[in-house]
């Protein structure tokens, strides 16, 4: 890399920080009662940010495949905790079952994308599949905690009409399949907005700091298409994965809908 | 087992037959130890206060909700031996409140014939037509858009989509709670025409209305006593 961009020093970090405070005067004035979220938000991405920063050194001198796949599971894990944190309703099992299909669909789409595309070597080059394997993670978390919503929202919801289809024959499939399908289209919306507009209203930001590092331009793109491509199949198969998971713990063998064992939550964390 | 033969055994086979069931809910006891069969031709009542669990005496029934306790038979075939769309075709529950996906009041009527259970089985158009001339209703209304329907018009839909798919038995759960008189009578008449049209019918109907029940039903069971 021609690496002539310009490296930040902490005053820099600090005047950057001083932008929050945009969002503190807004939330103060209208009083939005965000500001101590604000706070603790930017103070997480902060630290977490400068942690991970250190992490990733060491990560990327790591010189064997295990570490690697260990990482990304703990990557999977906190991203399959996050999707189900941000929905309304729980059932149990809902925590295997969104990490079931976000490890899932993560790592075959990430490490196919790895191995067959990009043709890495060796394929579990640290600084390929971290980021790689990062942003993909944080997609499919949106799908998944946007369809695992509405799915359980159209359970609860549309219980009577479920069970009116149920009480007249239909199967399990058929009485939830109008639901499935819109659990899957918004999923999908966020992933298909974003290929949409990308290039035209948006710079992603990992071309944006490819090109702030000083890549060429038409190659960051490529690696854009790349990625766009990766995170719209795994979006799609964890987004299915999950409310295939979902539909086989709301509803039995035996066609009937266990409304049971959903139950609200008080409160959305995070 | 042991226990002397309950008195359903002994008529010609029922059409629906139940032993020994009880539901318990959030460890509260609704009712045990009932028995209750159903013979072909049979209108059968249920009445007990709100809350001693005449709904989900109905939705057990109907295989909507899981078989705590006790056997339950339909046919002489025991429910676990029944794939449940086929148990659930022969044995339809209408619910008290009538719920319906957006669409044309044709396209609700339509929908279960496009189940798999189904496969085969046209849409009677005729029928359907002949049951809404019945309630003095034209073509027109097929028309309408099921999600803006009335309550009492949404019930009457709903009653007719149970009606046309033909079942044997109809768990009917308060058909006529909140309805207008024009309507109750109506939903009677359409019971009673579709119960005489087939000697081997036969219906379940819960109702708070001791009259109704009296006019529509043969037997009663009370729920009261079991809770």
């Amino acid at each position: 890399m021609s690496a002539h961009y310009i490296d930040l020093s902490v005053w820099q970090l600090v005047a950057a920080a001083a932008l929050i405070g945009v969002n503190l005067l807004i939330s103060i004035a209208l009083r939005l009662g965000l500001a101590k979220t604000l706070l603790i938000a930017s103070l997480r991405m902060a630290a977490q940010l400068l942690l991970v920063g250190f992490i990733l050194e060491s990560i990327f001198a790591l010189k064997t495949p295990l570490p690697v796949v260990g990482i990304g599971l703990v990557m999977a894990a906190l991203a399959s905790v996050a999707a189900v944190r941000r929905t309304r309703r729980r059932f149990p099992g809902i925590y295997w079952n969104s990490l079931l299909s976000i490890l899932g669909s993560a790592f075959l789409v990430t490490g196919a994308a790895l191995v067959g595309i990009i043709q890495v070597r060796p394929w579990f080059e640290p600084q390929y599949a971290i980021p790689l394997l990062g942003m993909v993670l944080g997609n499919i978390l949106t799908g998944v905690s946007l369809a695992l919503d509405r799915f359980m929202d159209g359970v609860a919801q549309d219980r009577e009409r479920i069970e009116a289809d149920l009480a007249l024959g239909a199967t399990r499939w058929e009485a939830a399949q109008p639901l499935v399908n819109d659990s899957l289209r918004i999923g999908m919306i966020p992933t298909i907005n974003a290929m949409m507009v990308m290039g035209v209203v948006s710079l992603p930001g990992m071309m944006t700091g490819q090109l702030l590092a000083g890549a060429a331009p038409t190659s960051a793109v490529r690696y854009q298409i790349v990625i766009m491509f990766m995170i719209a199949a795994a979006t799609a198969l964890g987004t299915l994965g999950v409310i295939g998971l979902a539909f086989r713990a709301l509803f039995n063998a035996r066609h009937q809908l266990c409304a049971g064992r959903l139950h609200a939550i008080d409160r959305i964390n995070g | 087992m042991s226990s002397p033969p309950a008195e359903a055994s002994v008529a010609a086979e029922p059409l629906l037959w139940a032993r020994q069931l009880a539901f318990e809910i959030d460890g509260r006891r609704l009712w045990r130890e009932l028995d209750l069969s159903l013979q072909p031709g049979e209108r059968l009542g249920i009445t007990g206060p709100s809350g001693s669990g005449k709904t989900l005496l109905l939705r057990t029934l109907a295989g909507l909700e899981p078989l705590q306790h006790g056997e339950l038979e339909f046919r002489g075939r025991a429910l676990a031996d029944w794939s449940m769309p086929k148990y659930r075709a022969g044995v339809a529950y209408l619910a008290q409140r009538p719920s319906l996906r957006e669409g044309s009041v044709e396209a609700t009527l339509r929908a279960p014939f496009g189940f798999g259970v189904r496969r085969g089985v046209a849409y009677p158009v005729e029928r359907a037509q002949s049951l809404l001339s019945t309630l003095g209703r034209d073509a027109d209304f097929l028309r309408q858009r099921a999600e803006r329907l009335s309550g009492g018009e949404a019930q009457i839909v709903a009653l007719l989509r149970a009606l046309l798919v033909e079942p044997q038995i109809l768990l009917l759960d308060e058909p006529t709670a909140s309805l207008d008189a024009a309507t109750v009578e109506a939903v009677e008449q359409l019971v009673t025409l579709w119960l005489a049209a087939d000697g081997k019918r036969s219906y379940i109907w819960t109702s708070h209305d001791a009259s109704q029940l009296a006019r529509s039903t043969d037997r009663r069971l009370s729920l009261a006593s079991a809770a």
